[in-house]
């Protein structure tokens, strides 16, 4: 009888076991940050207390490198094999929402009420990714810098004017002490293009594509302000403000060596100049006379369309957005917290902190890239664009060439849905 | 006069010796780079790349750059998967192919010439345009596994290597080979009374050294180098070979030092192999003007 009972028990012990096993459905999640050390040690870390903080939902993880991540998506919704969860770069979403490889996050808003703008991925009208950190650009120049030049340090309130700008470049060249006097990152390519230098289009009025139609760039980017802005954009270059061809070598440490007296660089490069120069300084961005703008919005977290467990994918993402992880990303790779109590949280966010400027930034000047599936299209145009005119190409006829290509590839596909 | 003679020649000696230590110089520059840089921090190799310095081991040199790139991603196992994924396509494809080409010369069979007409063909076909088709075809493809039955072949060993076992250039390859043997050979063993995959195995395919060195030596930098097919297939690390692994290298701040690491490690098995088949790879292009 005793052996009876025993039996019994470890049938039911293991009837039990089984069935806790069997209650945890899996997952799937792509993630761009293989390589990335700190960065996947966070994201193992809340995926592992998300599985242990529930009992119906357990999320794996396959890392890609970035360079690779958006063609190995592209190929897996070919091939009919997305995850439930992946990443998406924040102005790509549009497309992939519109191509049908995302479905609508099912999380509750009032969890992202006190987001910054950036980080909140919506295409028509419905939010398809949140993202759990933001990137902003400042000029990044050195206190002595500014003061052996006889400059004013401009404040959020009181940006530099283009005339304020161009007078400090000038001051710059002047002085003899530096290569040049601005370095805007021509060595970087790809979306930097768009991300860090569609800004200073926008500040002086023009634009990639017609934001109240997303039907044409005609007008906005080969209209009177983009034309001042391309040929201002030629200007650095032509006036030796700035190096055209770049060495990457020099884009990552030239300011370091002192060839240049401004950089125009991203939060993530902010921490090592700080440990080089302690009275590294982060301006806002010049106000070309439409105001000052910055780019916004990072990588992003969405649910697949073909996932068959939305509901799980969206509460892993939910659960991704506590502050504990948003400040753990901020600290551990520079990245901008998007939410004021996350940043209070953080060493180099929080009032008083070196970086705070960053956070001030983002929510006084960033303006997101194009809300269109047909940016990835249009991101390439510009930037080809922008790199002839910087190399001495005509600036009216590079633009109008630029409206032309993007116009005709909006047609092609039917106004993306616009 | 013999003294002129014998100056005259000691002289167009060392002008060609001269010449060919400068082309030398000039081929092994680039490798010499990658080997130093790898010894070097990022600040030093970044700064040491305008001078001579970047082909010396001068400076701050240790080995900090390999630690750190295995720390980075998995580099013994993107070595294995690519060593792997490389070794059988290029014994597959050797067999296959030379079998193909064998079939093309010696045996008379109607249609050859059309049919040999269509896969020389496919030389023109870059690899991008039949990708998609073929990543559709393989994600549709029934796979028998641990679990049993199920569909798709992405994720996997096999998926990498079937589809690149028969090629139109390696096709090629052994057809001009095999049509310069001498033809005697075959007609007498047929006359002794050999079959076919007798004469294939103990005649043709003794005779075919040369070839098959160049055939492997080209079949296994194609595979070693595959960079889109793998991205397309392989979403798990655990398959990923080492080209589609050069890039968790890539950061926003690349690690340079690092990158030069983990290319002078991946690139030992392509050395090793090339070196292994250098003396028949050499015979081969020699004998049929055959360049790589």
């Amino acid at each position: 009888m005793t052996q009876m009972k025993w039996l019994a028990g470890a049938a039911l012990a293991a009837a039990a076991w089984s069935g806790a096993a069997q209650a945890q459905t899996t997952l799937t999640m792509w993630y761009h940050g293989a390589g990335n050390e700190v960065e996947a040690k966070i994201v193992d870390q809340i995926i592992a207390d998300f599985n242990a903080s529930q009992t119906d939902w357990k999320v794996e993880m396959q890392s890609f490198p970035q360079a690779a991540y958006n063609d190995s998506v592209v190929a897996g919704a070919l091939a009919g094999n997305l995850p439930d969860i992946l990443d998406v770069d924040g102005p790509v979403m549009p497309n992939w929402a519109w191509s049908g490889y995302m479905q609508p996050l099912q999380i509750d808003e009032a969890a992202i009420a006190n987001f910054l703008p950036g980080p909140k991925g919506y295409w028509n009208g419905q939010l398809y990714s949140i993202g759990l950190w933001d990137a902003a650009v400042a000029l990044v120049t050195r206190q002595s810098y500014l003061d052996e030049l006889g400059l004013r340090t401009p404040t959020l309130d009181q940006p530099w004017t283009k005339d304020e700008f161009m007078a400090a470049l000038e001051a710059a060249k002047a002085s003899g002490k530096f290569e040049y006097a601005f370095d805007p990152g021509m060595a970087w390519t790809g979306e930097w293009y768009p991300y860090a230098f569609s800004p200073f289009l926008q500040s002086f009025g023009g634009d990639i594509v017609d934001r109240t139609t997303y039907k044409t760039a005609e007008g906005v980017l080969n209209g009177d302000a983009a034309i001042a802005f391309g040929e201002w954009w030629q200007g650095l270059f032509a006036n030796g403000y700035a190096q055209a061809a770049q060495d990457p070598a020099d884009r990552d440490s030239g300011f370091a060596a002192g060839k240049y007296a401004f950089s125009w660089n991203g939060n993530w490069a902010a921490m090592n100049t700080l440990s080089q120069f302690p009275d590294t300084v982060f301006l806002p961005a010049p106000d070309f006379g439409n105001g000052p703008k910055i780019g916004a919005a990072s990588w992003q977290f969405g649910v697949s369309a073909s996932s068959q467990h939305p509901e799980g994918a969206s509460a892993f993402i939910q659960f991704a957005l506590q502050d504990k992880y948003l400040a753990a990303f901020s600290n551990g790779i520079g990245l901008i917290p998007p939410t004021a109590t996350a940043a209070a949280m953080t060493d180099n966010y929080k009032e008083g902190g070196p970086m705070a400027v960053f956070y001030d930034l983002t929510k006084a000047q960033a303006l997101v890239r194009p809300v269109t599936p047909g940016y990835v299209v249009q991101a390439k145009v510009f930037e080809k664009a922008l790199a002839d005119i910087a190399n001495g190409a005509d600036v009216a006829a590079t633009l109008d060439a630029a409206v032309d290509e993007i116009n005709a590839d909006i047609e092609k596909n039917g106004g993306y849905g616009h | 006069m013999a003294a002129i003679s014998a100056d005259n020649h000691g002289l167009r000696l060392a002008v060609r010796y001269a010449v060919l230590i400068l082309i030398a110089i000039i081929f092994v520059f680039p490798l010499v780079f990658m080997l130093m840089s790898s010894l070097k921090p990022d600040q030093q190799l970044l700064q040491d790349t305008a001078s001579l310095r970047a082909f010396l081991p001068v400076g701050d040199i240790s080995l900090a750059n390999y630690s750190a790139a295995f720390d980075r991603a998995p580099v013994t196992l993107f070595i294995f998967n690519s060593v792997v994924v490389t070794g059988i396509t290029v014994v597959l494809s050797l067999l296959v192919c030379s079998m193909a080409a064998f079939a093309f010369v010696f045996i008379g069979w109607r249609g050859r010439e059309f049919l040999l007409t269509v896969i020389l063909a496919t030389l023109i076909v870059p690899f991008e345009t039949i990708a998609i088709p073929l990543l559709l075809i393989a994600s549709k493809l029934p796979s028998i596994g641990l679990d049993g039955l199920s569909t798709g072949w992405l994720n996997s060993y096999h998926v990498q290597i079937v589809p690149f076992i028969a090629d139109g250039l390696t096709v090629f390859l052994f057809v001009q080979y095999f049509k310069d043997l001498p033809s005697e050979l075959i007609e007498a063993a047929r006359v002794e009374g050999a079959s076919w995959p007798q004469i294939y195995r103990r005649i043709v395919m003794p005779l075919a050294g040369p070839v098959l060195a160049t055939a492997a030596i080209l079949k296994f930098l194609a595979m070693y180098n595959q960079y889109l097919w793998p991205l397309m297939v392989v979403q798990e690390e655990g398959y990923r070979p080492v080209m589609v692994g050069l890039q968790y290298f890539f950061q926003q701040n690349v690690a340079w030092g690092e990158v030069m690491a983990y290319l002078s490690m991946i690139t030992v098995p392509v050395l090793a192999f090339y070196l292994y088949l250098q003396r028949a790879f050499i015979a081969s292009i020699a004998s049929t003007g055959v360049k790589g």
